[in-house]
């Protein structure tokens, strides 16, 4: 008798296993089709020295692992993946601070909340290239009639620090900062949203039973709200390490697509010149690292956010 | 029964999505923002006359037209007619893959009465000769709509502000002139060098001037190093221009758009820009005043030379209304168009009857088609992979962060590593 009832468990859990498959089907489908199978056929591509024109022959074009090795011996590549983690660290540390002081502020019984919350959330929905533009004119360093015409030198000009005067976005120093900058300015709205929310989750009796207990405002923080924010954290942090990493929309906007020599280069606009230049193959290996190198970061990230839920 | 019923469905539904093509309809991509609505006026006359819809659709900025025509000829679905960009040699793959079709016929057609209404110089990007190093076969592949080159403008007003009589022919009165303008608070040079291209054509111009096409063509053939004086000559000319204050601010990362702004609005005195900006300049200020030059020569000995070319069409090899796509063009250089085109656009024509109607700052331009090349007419153009490294090398040397001598250096190291590649491809071939 025992004998039957696992048999028809089994059966029932068979059943089942098989339902929830047919559920996930069509998201396997999608995603093999629009993710796996691209990247299979990148792959295919990047071991071949092919033009995008010509027809795709396997048996004259193929180079092995030729453009991999070039790749590893490309400073222009290495000093663009150099350049994006910069981008990526100020937004690690500007943005998501800025975003996680907001977020808390908003969380605070404050005046008009809601209007701030509406503001703060108005540089995201922007378009990049808009945006690009906008801060273009903002750091212009042009000169008119002896007047500068950039709203930032003209107001350092107006303030009476003249020698803060700079050509912003043709500076080496301050061009990949600038971008940086910007780019923070521009998300930092994503990161406070979710940190909002988290915040909002948080029971508020929390704070009560701490407040009893005699504890301070930055104990508060640093014991309560933070412990409890460490999921939303994580995934402000991933987010903010794919987006940053493949930037590349303001910095055409801003700079313009040659870039400023190697001092404002990424990925991105690595792959973009390769592919424009007719190295698709090459193209593709950039393509297929940058991949891989974000998919290591990402179960990195995983994994250090599944370390850190066990703590 | 119910199998029956959802073939049917199915068929009827695939049925809905396949792509009704009219055969009066022909379809042409191109980039050319500033010339689309002319294109549209144009194709619509034709439509009246003819029957025939033109149906001009527009992508750009010319990088993204670029990368669309490129996928779209993977898939082999390229419109009836659209224009390829980039070197003879890319231009040489699109033919070879049978992308292109070939117009030679339709030329020579009534003792070459349709090639000899266009100026050679138009025509010159679309021809591959005999022996070419392409291995194409030799013809005609391509329609020029128009000529364009690049030169040098300068600001009537602002010059004769800072006591300019003349604009300057050499490089040494340039300098002095811009001495002259420094001290009336005026900018001297603005260029759109935020645009790898418009970098690689100022050089060019002055490689030419410098040492002469042999010496240029025997350094892309790797038998003359970028160390050569000659091309640190070249190098230096932009250390010049950056030690003098000749250039504007930001001159390095501007795209043409805000060349042509600054230019227009009289923030600059002088300016590096294709003929198509007669037409830019009057949409954003049309009271500006100025004149074409020559970019200003540093070697008294030989020629300035710049680069023009013009834009040109092509005939999709595989397209099922070649003929109607043929008549199309032939119809749109025809001197009448032609005339209307260069009238609108302010555009120099392709067509050599329609030259009298152009604006009369454009002969300033048409005179310097004399001194015109381009790297689609050379034999041999230089590696992109060295092209990138010498165009970035002379923002270096803007931005004060390296010599010409290092970028020399550097250039001439890319050289050598794609040489040897090539090398070493030959010898496993």
């Amino acid at each position: 008798m025992p004998e039957l009832i696992n048999k028809n468990n089994k059966a029932i859990m068979t059943r089942n296993y098989f339902t929830s498959f047919l559920f996930i089907l069509p998201a396997i489908v999608i995603f093999c089709i629009f993710y796996i199978y691209p990247f299979i056929d990148i792959f295919k591509l990047s071991v071949l020295e092919w033009n995008g024109i010509d027809a795709v022959n396997f048996k004259e074009n193929f180079v092995g692992l030729q453009n991999f090795m070039d790749l590893l011996k490309d400073g222009g590549w290495w000093h663009s993946l150099g350049n994006a983690g910069f981008i990526t660290f100020i937004a690690l540390t500007l943005q998501n601070i800025l975003a996680f002081a907001l977020a808390f502020a908003c969380d605070r019984e404050l005046r008009m909340k809601n209007f701030y919350s509406v503001v703060f959330f108005i540089p995201p929905v922007l378009s990049e290239v808009v945006v690009g533009l906008v801060w273009t004119w903002i750091l212009n360093a042009g000169i008119q009639n002896g007047e500068q015409i950039g709203l930032l030198n003209h107001l350092l000009v107006k303030t009476g620090l003249p020698h803060l005067v700079n050509d912003w976005l043709s500076n080496p120093s301050t061009a990949l900062p600038c971008i940086a900058i910007v780019h923070s300015w521009k998300g930092f709205g994503w990161g406070f949203l979710m940190f909002l929310a988290g915040l909002q989750t948080i029971d508020k009796q929390l704070y009560e039973a701490a407040k009893v207990d005699g504890a301070g405002n930055w104990s508060i923080l640093k014991n309560v709200t933070l412990p409890m924010m460490v999921p939303v954290i994580l995934v402000v942090v991933v987010l903010t390490i794919l987006g940053s990493m493949q930037a590349f929309i303001l910095i055409i906007s801003m700079i313009g697509r040659s870039g400023l020599v190697d001092y404002t280069s990424v990925p991105v606009t690595e792959i973009l010149d390769s592919m424009l230049d007719h190295h698709l193959g090459y193209a593709c290996a950039q393509g297929v690292t940058f991949g891989v190198i974000l998919i290591a970061i990402s179960l990195g990230s995983k994994f250090i956010s599944d370390r850190m839920k066990q703590v | 029964m119910k199998k029956i019923l959802v073939i049917g469905l199915l068929i009827v539904l695939f049925a809905g999505c396949a792509k009704k093509e009219d055969p009066n309809s022909i379809t042409v991509w191109h980039w050319m923002t500033d010339r689309n609505a002319a294109f549209i006026q144009l194709a619509r006359q034709y439509e009246q006359q003819t029957g025939i819809k033109v149906n001009f659709e527009l992508y750009a900025p010319s990088d993204a037209y670029s990368q669309k025509i490129t996928a779209t000829a993977q898939a082999r679905a390229l419109p009836d007619i659209f224009g390829v960009l980039g070197e003879k040699e890319v231009f040489a793959s699109f033919i070879k893959n049978g992308h292109v079709a070939d117009l030679t016929d339709e030329y020579k057609l009534n003792d070459s009465a349709w090639e000899s209404e266009l100026f050679p110089k138009a025509l010159a990007p679309n021809v591959f000769l005999e022996g070419n190093i392409y291995k194409v076969k030799p013809g005609i592949y391509g329609v020029p709509i128009d000529v364009t080159n690049m030169q040098m403008l300068y600001n009537k007003n602002l010059l004769k502000q800072a006591g300019i009589s003349e604009p300057p022919k050499t490089m040494a009165q340039f300098f002095k002139d811009i001495a002259a303008l420094k001290r009336v608070g005026v900018s001297g040079l603005v260029a759109g060098w935020g645009e790898d291209w418009m970098i690689d054509c100022f050089a060019s111009n002055y490689a030419f001037n410098i040492m002469g096409e042999d010496k240029i063509m025997a350094t892309y053939r790797g038998e003359i190093p970028y160390t050569d004086p000659d091309w640190i000559k070249v190098f230096n000319v932009f250390k010049q221009l950056t030690d003098s204050g000749a250039l504007v601010p930001g001159v390095v990362t501007k795209g043409n758009k805000y060349a042509e702004q600054d230019f227009a609005l009289e923030r600059a005195a002088f300016a590096f820009n294709g003929s198509w900006c007669v037409n830019v300049y009057h949409a954003m200020n049309p009271k500006l005043e100025y004149g074409v030059m020559l970019p200003p020569k540093v070697n008294e000995a030989l020629a300035m030379r710049i680069w023009g070319t013009g834009s040109s069409f092509v005939v999709n090899g595989q397209s099922a209304k070649k003929q109607k796509a043929i008549d199309f063009l032939k119809w749109l250089t025809a001197t009448q168009q032609q005339v209307q085109f260069a009238v609108e656009t302010r555009n120099l024509p392709a067509n050599k009857k329609a030259l009298s109607s152009i604006d009369p700052i454009l002969s300033g331009f048409a005179k310097g088609t004399d001194y015109a090349t381009h790297p689609t007419v050379w034999d041999i153009n230089e590696n992109d992979q060295v092209s990138e490294k010498f165009i970035k090398g002379i923002q270096s040397i803007i931005i004060g962060d390296k010599t010409p001598q290092e970028v020399a250096g550097e250039v001439q190291a890319v050289k050598e590593k794609i040489m040897e590649r090539k090398d070493r491809k030959e010898q496993t071939k």
